[in-house]
């Protein structure tokens, strides 16, 4: 590929010394982008089927403690002879404590604190709840209860992952223009270096699509040159970045490391830049020489 | 006027040729070659001639008037079109305009690889024809480090590697000495043999009458004396 026979001097071209850099940058830059996609892709699943089968109910608590237990009692068995609901339980009050441990601490103080009762509700597969009759239910028993579908804060999250995605592939797009528009400038630069071997091929009868295969293999072996470089580097890039995420995972994220589908799908990022390099170079020497005379 | 024959393979009807905005180098010239015949053209320094090899191997297209080569109208034919014409057509140019970076071999070899020719055959037709210019252990030699002479064989050997229909040839003899120009023509003479129709511009006086061919004569940029279709000269 990289020392295929050509009639153009196109190996001596100073370009070939930036050129294949240039585009190992800008994969570097994409595959970073295009990984960030995926993995905020996979993160939002991982979220969606998380809170998608769940529900909480809050119960304010009561003066009573006994009150308190009675209320409970009926709210757990309401919700778990309520068609579609496949386990309802309450949350120990220990977790809570835990929830909230990262805010207030751990004092006296903070466990003498009214804290709301929370039930959490595994929902089933498939099955429609009625929401609206869920709830009037439960004020029936205790009218300070609400219900938590996660809906809004789910909502934020798409929306906030969806604007980081369209973000990311803004930053392709640039990086896409940014490349093919180096390798135009570099192609006529080629074609002007060039001219007088171009002449005496065309005197000799070559036709222009002669000319421009042999610019576009030789765009096509720089940018499987680039390509090579930039997903080499980006490699343990992403694994850094993969290792780092694993280590808040317990904390904050689930996991956000890629699938081998992914990566693969990323290996793929030179060969097409190759390609779209090659056909770039193909189009633009074509429509050069055919505003030649 | 020339009349038009059916073997005519080039054909120059009031053909003018300006560069830019300049002057006319090439005046109502109207000739017609026939398949098959030999010619020489002359005339001083500036006349025109390498114009009107030029135009003939479609490196320009005239300012006006019409050029037909193989029955073809060149000044109206569409860009994509002209490869094939051009294939047909060997040329010897002036400067020699062989590739620096390729070897003699490859140099030679370049209109078989534009038109498609099996690496197989044009190792064994390069060699042979090579062989022939007297540069076969120059094969690998890259054109800087030729002789004028050599240089010169180089391109004669690139000119006629496939046997094309017409022959053009500015001062092909001109870097090389006489023994080597008289077995150059001699090549060009077996090819004529075998078909091809040769022009052959040229100053030396000595060449054409040694070997006797018509002449066509340019004169600031007007034809002086027209091509003999019939092998003897004819003159305006």
């Amino acid at each position: 590929m990289f020392n295929q026979r050509t009639d153009l001097p196109l190996h001596k071209d100073p370009s070939n010394r930036f050129l294949p850099w240039l585009i190992a940058f800008m994969i570097y830059l994409a595959t970073l982008a295009t990984a960030g996609v995926m993995a905020l892709d996979g993160l939002l699943s991982h979220w969606q089927a998380g809170v998608t089968h769940t529900l909480t109910v809050q119960i304010s608590p009561n003066a009573s403690e006994k009150k308190t237990e009675q209320v409970l009692s009926a709210s757990l068995n309401l919700l778990n002879r309520t068609h579609g609901i496949a386990h309802a339980k309450a949350v120990p009050h220990s977790e809570i404590m835990t929830l909230l441990e990262p805010w207030l601490g751990v004092s006296d103080t903070v466990e003498s604190l009214p804290l709301p009762i929370l039930i959490d509700v595994e929902l089933l597969d498939g099955v429609q709840i009625n929401m609206e009759r869920l709830l009037k239910d439960l004020k029936k028993i205790e009218p300070s209860a609400s219900i938590d579908d996660h809906s809004v804060w789910l909502e934020r999250v798409i929306r906030l992952t969806q604007s980081i995605q369209i973000l990311a592939a803004a930053i392709l797009g640039f990086i896409g223009f940014a490349t093919i528009g180096t390798l135009i400038f570099t192609t006529r630069v080629g074609l002007a270096v060039h001219h007088s071997v171009i002449e005496v091929l065309h005197l000799i009868g070559a036709k222009d699509s002669y000319i421009a295969r042999q610019f576009a293999n030789h765009a096509l072996g720089l940018g499987l040159k680039g390509g090579m470089i930039g997903i080499a580097l980006a490699g343990p890039t992403l694994l850094g970045l993969g290792y780092l995420s694993s280590r808040l995972e317990g904390m904050l994220l689930p996991d956000v490391t890629l699938t081998w589908i992914q990566w693969g799908g990323l290996a793929m990022l030179p060969v097409l830049t190759a390609f779209f390099a090659s056909i770039t170079a193909r189009l633009t020497v074509l429509g050069t020489l055919k505003r030649m005379t | 006027m020339e009349s038009t024959r059916k073997d005519d393979v080039v054909k120059f009807e009031n053909v003018g040729l300006r560069y830019g905005l300049g002057p006319e180098v090439l005046r109502d010239v109207s000739f017609n070659l026939r398949a098959g015949s030999f010619h020489f053209l002359t005339g001083p320094s500036g006349a025109g001639k390498s114009s009107l090899l030029k135009l003939m191997y479609l490196a320009h297209r005239p300012s006006r008037g019409l050029i037909s080569l193989f029955g073809r109208d060149i000044a109206t034919a569409k860009r994509n079109s002209l490869p094939a014409v051009r294939r047909k057509i060997g040329v010897v140019f002036q400067g020699f305009h062989l590739l620096e970076h390729l070897t003699a071999f490859d140099n030679v070899a370049l209109p078989l690889r534009v038109a498609g020719t099996r690496e197989s055959d044009i190792k064994r037709h390069v060699e042979e024809l090579l062989s022939w210019v007297g540069l076969k252990s120059h094969m690998d030699a890259r054109p800087p480090t030729l002789s004028g002479g050599q240089q010169q064989r180089v391109a004669i050997a690139r000119a006629i590697i496939t046997q094309p229909d017409i022959l053009l040839a500015d001062e092909p003899t001109g870097n090389v000495d006489d023994a080597m120009g008289f077995r150059l023509l001699r090549l060009f003479e077996e090819l004529n043999r075998l078909g091809t129709t040769v022009i052959v511009a040229t100053h030396s006086r000595a060449l054409i009458d040694r070997l006797g061919y018509p002449t066509m004569s340019l004169e600031n940029g007007e034809l002086t004396k027209l091509p003999s279709n019939e092998g003897g000269l004819s003159n305006v």
